[in-house]
């Protein structure tokens, strides 16, 4: 479980984050949504330490991270497994080399060990026979479900995804939120997805933030979300058209 | 700051061993074709333009080979390969570095709880100081050889005036001074471009900015150190 509690951050003059307090539940995926520049992504750095918050706590399992010397904070980092927006491979590396590398680095597993490891990883994320392929030679789907094997393969308690499904066709975004979903379950994980994707809203939102303007807005789940009265939900969730004549009527 | 952190303690040795090898490769051995092509020619101009310049029936023509000989091995090979290869390493390794940095690779590292900047630093900088002395010890004996084949071919000496000048009073102290300036040379390219990439914010223009940065300190940077490090040695 992770929780953070009153969290700001501020940039120049421009309050990007303000007072957010959320608890990330284990087992489940969890959800930050909210528009572009609504601090979602700040949100999840300073969860995992690339940006320090101005005020407030982030607690990884009764550890309070801000607060931790640098080796404690290292130990807690190798709990945690990330995938990026742009799947933040390696370009020098290979797909198995990528998802080798975590365990090449900080365990003393033999290489066929890392070998097994590594094929379970690719065969998980459904990659199996693409081990020799350099990221450049990966589709868009392709590099989030290598980054999504190397997140996994040190076999991390907490996952982060951000915007897993952004530059991704309808099709493999729901591959990306079913693996996510699956690895979540699977692995007894806390995962939390940053999304502006309402399919991935509707698939896979256990638990969900909405963030309106650096704060936070509402909290519920993905049943919850379709019948909100909170007006700027509303007009994040029906934000189409198409989407508008669905909406159902009071 | 970036430096402190990247001489900190390697997380696992023998990952870091071998990104030190991959690192000799990559900055070392694929740097010999240019260094080659520019010592042979170095060298043959430097001949050349020493036999035209010595005219007087009172300076013997073996002259040639020594002036070739202390060029190439004082100043030449160390300094001006060095300069060349700030340009090629230090672009290389900044734009490495500073694309990592805007694709997420770096944050993707720290996230790992890997030490980026001693990952991505220490062994390009520990292999620069390693390799530099041995592409400087190459370009010394292909510019001598260079000297060597324009000097008899083009008749400026001959084989064994060039050959009696090349060993005439020499000091092997000042090869020694050649290996030390460029290791300190080899030093200061990997950390420069190292330091211009590893701080890139924004996108492809910004890498782009940061490798002419990388480049132009760090010859900049040789120049000085190579004056300061001449003055002391040769100053006592």
């Amino acid at each position: 479980m992770i929780e953070i509690s009153n969290i700001s951050k501020t940039f120049s003059d421009r309050n990007v984050v303000h007072d957010v307090s959320f608890t990330f539940e284990t087992g489940k995926t969890n959800l930050i949504i909210g528009e572009s520049g609504s601090g979602k992504t700040t949100i999840l750095k300073m969860m995992v330490g690339l940006l320090t918050p101005d005020e407030g706590k982030v607690i990884y399992d009764g550890r309070n991270f801000l607060e931790l010397g640098d080796h404690q904070k290292q130990e807690v980092r190798r709990e945690i497994g990330m995938l990026f927006q742009g799947g933040a491979l390696f370009d020098s590396m290979t797909v198995e080399e990528n998802v080798a590398f975590p365990l090449r680095m900080f365990t003393k597993f033999s290489e066929k060990e890392i070998a097994e490891r590594v094929d379970f990883c690719l065969n998980k994320v459904k990659l199996e026979g693409r081990n020799k392929l350099y990221p450049a030679e990966l589709s868009g789907g392709m590099k989030k479900r290598a980054a999504l094997a190397r997140a996994i393969s040190s076999n991390p308690k907490y996952l982060f995804c951000d915007e897993p499904n952004s530059g991704l066709d309808p099709r493999t975004s729901l591959v990306i939120d079913d693996l996510i979903l699956e690895l979540t379950t699977d692995f007894n994980m806390t995962t939390v997805v940053i999304t502006h994707d309402m399919n991935s809203v509707m698939q896979i939102g256990k638990n969900i933030m909405y963030l309106y303007d650096g704060k936070k807005w509402w909290e519920g789940n993905n049943q919850q979300v379709l019948t909100t009265t909170n007006k700027e939900l509303l007009d994040f969730v029906y934000a189409s058209e198409f989407l508008k004549q669905l909406k159902p009527k009071n | 700051m970036l430096i402190r952190r990247a001489f900190s303690k390697p997380e696992k040795f023998s990952v870091y061993r071998n990104q030190f090898f991959f690192e000799v490769n990559n900055i070392g051995i694929t740097s010999l074709g240019i260094v080659s092509i520019i010592s042979v020619f170095m060298g043959g101009v430097v001949t050349i333009q020493a036999a035209f310049g010595f005219t007087s029936p009172w300076v013997p023509l073996y002259a040639v080979g020594f002036t070739t000989r202390e060029s190439v091995i004082l100043e030449f090979s160390p300094t001006i390969v060095s300069l060349i290869l700030a340009g090629k390493v230090g672009s290389n390794i900044a734009s490495e570095i500073g694309s990592m940095r805007i694709s997420e690779q770096i944050d993707a590292l720290e996230i790992m709880g890997v030490n980026s900047s001693a990952f991505l630093i220490l062994p390009k900088i520990l292999a620069g100081i390693f390799i530099f002395p041995f592409l400087v010890a190459i370009s010394m004996f292909l510019g001598i050889l260079g000297g060597y084949i324009m000097g008899v071919s083009t008749g400026a000496c001959t084989s064994y005036q060039y050959i009696f000048g090349i060993q005439a009073y020499f000091m092997p102290w000042k090869l020694g001074y050649s290996f030390f300036k460029s290791a300190v040379f080899g030093y200061i390219i990997t950390s420069v471009a190292s330091y211009n990439g590893y701080y890139v914010k924004g996108g492809a223009l910004e890498v782009g900015r940061g490798s002419t940065k990388a480049v132009v300190y760090a010859s900049i940077l040789i120049l000085v150190t190579n004056f300061v490090i001449t003055q002391i040695v040769f100053a006592h």
